[in-house]
């Protein structure tokens, strides 16, 4: 019993918020995998990409809920997902064409990009904060919990109560019908192929004929989608702040390195690698300690790090990966 | 001739806006832009010494400014002594125990042969070690922050001058520097720029929670002054009698000296490093270093070390960082972890590099002052140009509202488009590498 117990607070406070975490770590690091592997440099600015999506999702969905639209159960915002996907897209594609697409024809050095894409990091972390703020939005409705731990304990009988946010569930179903969906693409279909070649050699796939701007276009569409999800999933488990999208920068392009730069199966192994790491590092092991040895009485939390140190985790597994296996663990095409 | 008579047209033009300022707004908001434009110089030119001589991608400029502010209060606070007598010898103790862990991990992955026992014995040490630190440290961290909390609960200083903190910021910085320079040079260029990001992120968040430290976000307030007070100057009667000789108010007036005396303290220290790096830059080590900078496989070739040579750089401008930042603190009096921000901190000081040119030490001082004056007055010009365009609206109105509001953030953007603006159409910067 107590070890049910054990086990019932270790996935209330470790595995549902990690494979949640995970979830939208993943997506984030699919983007920066997708534009590292097509356009071939590291983008600083997807942080404020997803800030940029997430807000565009906001605003609309603030509009339905003036008007009383809703989705019973499920959060208005999914609804409000297509509009601020099309706005991202717009506003990435328009930064291509005035921005990006002169060095892409300049055949600029990589570390040129990642400069310019400071540049743009600086102009959407600005334009979201003029048009937002800087404050917490909230923008989640429909029901808050799938279960709650009151509910979990009366229905089990057991001291330690699961709760399971209905975002949570949200966010990994989300994520797993994106990510097939986007496997499916790049496996299948012609246009997909075609970017996979484009990535793998860019000179062989432009003998053969694919153009390569479309297949920046369609990067950048996907990227949008991808980072206007994982914006909005994160908002919506969390809550909206423009800063805090600044700062998963961090911890997206460590999973993204940790999995292997260019290969999107390795994006969401990093990612999850990533948030549970973070996740478990910096939980107190108290409650479960309690349980699995009664007998022995911590006085101190049995916590390794205090949560404020979770940069420093995904920046030591970041370092560790890049000591021993600079590749990556899926074989990226770094180095 | 190092600067062309369009270069020195250039800095006339910066310090005429500045000097503009001081007669239309005051000339201590003026000695505030030029003040802080010092100390913006000298870290454009630790950024131009990695980027600029190197190409070294560090985005980690804020860990490294704020590790110099560290030491300025390591230095010229007074100590603590009943937090020294609660547990600073145990706190130094662990923090010992701690290195030695690491430093006996890596000598195990040195020493043993590769495999299971290796693994096994590295784990052990590694995990025992953890958990000795903990048992020294927590207890000693908390006797020293149970000491007077409200005021001190930390170990306080070394009750040195503030000036010697300067140095001893660019050595904290090179040491942090170091360190993550061996582990992430000599892979990818953006391997370093996440490093480095990570770095300064995990720097300000000790000193945001290492309470017996820096006092974390409860700031670290009143370092001592390496310059007067102004009160003391004030009550001082023949500095009185002095400025209002002169026809000044004595209150400003007392400001004003505060502020050229940090001025001249910062000029000479901005005109010693410009000095030196020229000198560096002109020699064969500075010829070297833009060799292996435009075509390392070369530079390699002909028997040059290009990651030693890496590292040597990236922890020399790391510590020019680390100086500016010493400075910024003793300028500001106080050590405040949570204003520590990248967008601040990291970027805008490369936007300096960037727009001064890279490679060019007199771009780097020049950017330094034109992108800290844009910095300060895009504001006010920002919400001037929004009461312009919003005079024709009711009051009240929404829009207006938001727009009046928003103003605030008009800076980021402003400075992002000017970046990118310079990338694209100047971008070898306002005075290009020679």
């Amino acid at each position: 019993m107590d070890l049910l117990n054990a086990l019932v607070a270790l996935a209330n406070f470790v595995i549902v918020p990690g494979i949640a975490y995970g979830s939208q770590l993943a997506l984030g690091a699919l983007g920066v995998t997708l534009i590292y592997g097509i356009l071939r440099f590291s983008n600083f600015a997807h942080g404020d990409t997803m800030a940029f999506g997430a807000m565009s999702t906001i605003l609309f969905t603030w509009w339905l809920q003036s008007l009383g639209v809703s989705l019973g159960p499920l959060p208005t915002a999914l609804l409000a997902l297509p509009v601020g996907i099309a706005a991202t897209a717009l506003l990435l594609l328009t930064i291509d064409k005035f921005v990006y697409k002169f060095y892409r024809e300049q055949k600029a050095a990589p570390v040129i990009l990642v400069i310019v894409s400071m540049g743009i990091m600086f102009v959407m972390n600005g334009l979201v904060r003029f048009i937002i703020g800087v404050d917490d939005q909230r923008f989640a409705d429909g029901s808050r919990f799938l279960i709650t731990a009151r509910e979990f304990k009366e229905m089990t009988g057991l001291q330690e109560g699961l709760a399971i946010k209905s975002t949570a569930l949200l966010t990994v179903v989300v994520a797993i019908i994106v990510v097939a969906a986007l496997f499916w693409f790049l496996n299948r279909t012609r246009t997909g192929k075609s970017m996979r070649a484009f990535s793998d050699n860019e000179d062989l796939a432009l003998l053969s004929g694919i153009n390569p701007e479309r297949v920046v276009m369609i990067t950048w569409i996907i990227v949008a989608a991808l980072a206007t999800i994982a914006g909005v999933l994160y908002g919506l488990d969390k809550s909206f702040k423009p800063f805090t999208y600044f700062q998963l920068l961090l911890p997206i392009f460590a999973a993204a390195i940790v999995g292997g730069l260019g290969s999107p199966l390795g994006a969401i192994a990093g990612g999850f690698v990533i948030a549970f790491s973070e996740v478990l590092i910096t939980y107190a092991f108290k409650k479960v300690a309690g349980y699995v040895l009664p007998a022995w009485e911590p006085d101190s939390l049995i916590q390794l790090l205090s949560t404020d140190y979770k940069f420093a985790v995904s920046f030591s597994i970041l370092i560790i990966v890049l000591l021993f296996r600079p590749t990556g663990l899926f074989r990226g095409k770094a180095l | 001739m190092i600067l062309t008579s369009r270069d020195l047209l250039l800095f006339a033009l910066v310090f005429g806006l500045i000097i503009a300022t001081g007669f239309t707004q005051s000339w201590n908001v003026a000695l505030g832009i030029f003040n802080m434009g010092l100390i913006s110089a000298i870290m454009a030119l630790g950024v131009n010494m990695q980027w600029g001589y190197a190409g070294l991608f560090n985005i980690g400029v804020m860990g490294f400014v704020a590790l110099g502010g560290l030491g300025a209060v390591v230095i010229s606070m007074p100590p603590v002594n009943d937090a020294w007598a609660a547990g600073g010898l145990r706190v130094i103790f662990a923090l010992l125990i701690g290195l030695a862990t690491i430093i006996g991990a890596a000598q195990l992955w040195k020493r043993m042969p590769k495999g299971a026992p290796r693994a096994l014995a590295i784990i052990v040490v590694l995990v025992a070690g953890f958990f000795i630190f903990r048992a020294l440290f927590d207890p000693a961290v908390e006797a020293i922050e149970a000491i007077n909390p409200a005021t001190l609960g930390y170990l306080g200083g070394l009750g040195l001058p503030v000036l010697f903190s300067w140095p001893v910021g660019a050595v904290l910085a090179a040491g942090a520097a170091w360190l993550v320079g061996k582990t992430a040079l000599g892979l990818r260029s953006d391997y370093l720029a996440i490093a480095t990001l990570g770095i300064s992120e995990i720097i300000i968040a000790v000193l945001k929670n290492e309470d017996w430290l820096s006092r974390g976000v409860k700031n670290v307030i009143g370092i001592p002054r390496p310059v007067p007070y102004e009160i003391d100057l004030q009550n001082s009667e023949s500095f009185v009698e002095r400025a209002t000789s002169w026809g000044f108010d004595p209150v400003i007036a007392s400001s004003i000296t505060v502020k050229l005396a940090y001025s001249s303290l910062f000029l000479t220290v901005l005109v010693i490093l410009l000095w030196l790096s020229q000198a560096a830059l002109a020699s064969p080590w500075g010829r070297m270093m833009r060799a292996i900078r435009d075509n390392e496989v070369a530079a390699e070739a002909m028997g040059k070390d290009v990651t030693a040579r890496h590292l040597q750089i990236f922890v020399l401008g790391s510590a020019v960082c680390g100086l500016a930042g010493a400075m910024m603190t003793t300028l500001d009096g106080q050590l405040t972890p949570s204003s520590y921000q990248p967008l601040r901190f990291t970027f805008l000081v490369w936007v300096m590099v960037i727009v001064g040119g890279s490679g060019n030490n007199f771009g780097a001082v020049l950017g330094g002052f034109l992108i800290w004056y844009l910095w300060v007055m895009v504001e006010p010009f920002g919400l001037t140009l929004i009461q312009t365009i919003t005079s024709g609206m009711t009051d009240g109105y929404w829009l207006k509202d938001h727009l009046l509001e928003s103003a605030a953030h008009m800076r980021l953007l402003t400075m992002g488009l000017i970046l990118l603006l310079v990338l694209r159409f100047s971008p070898r910067g306002l005075i290009p590498e020679r």
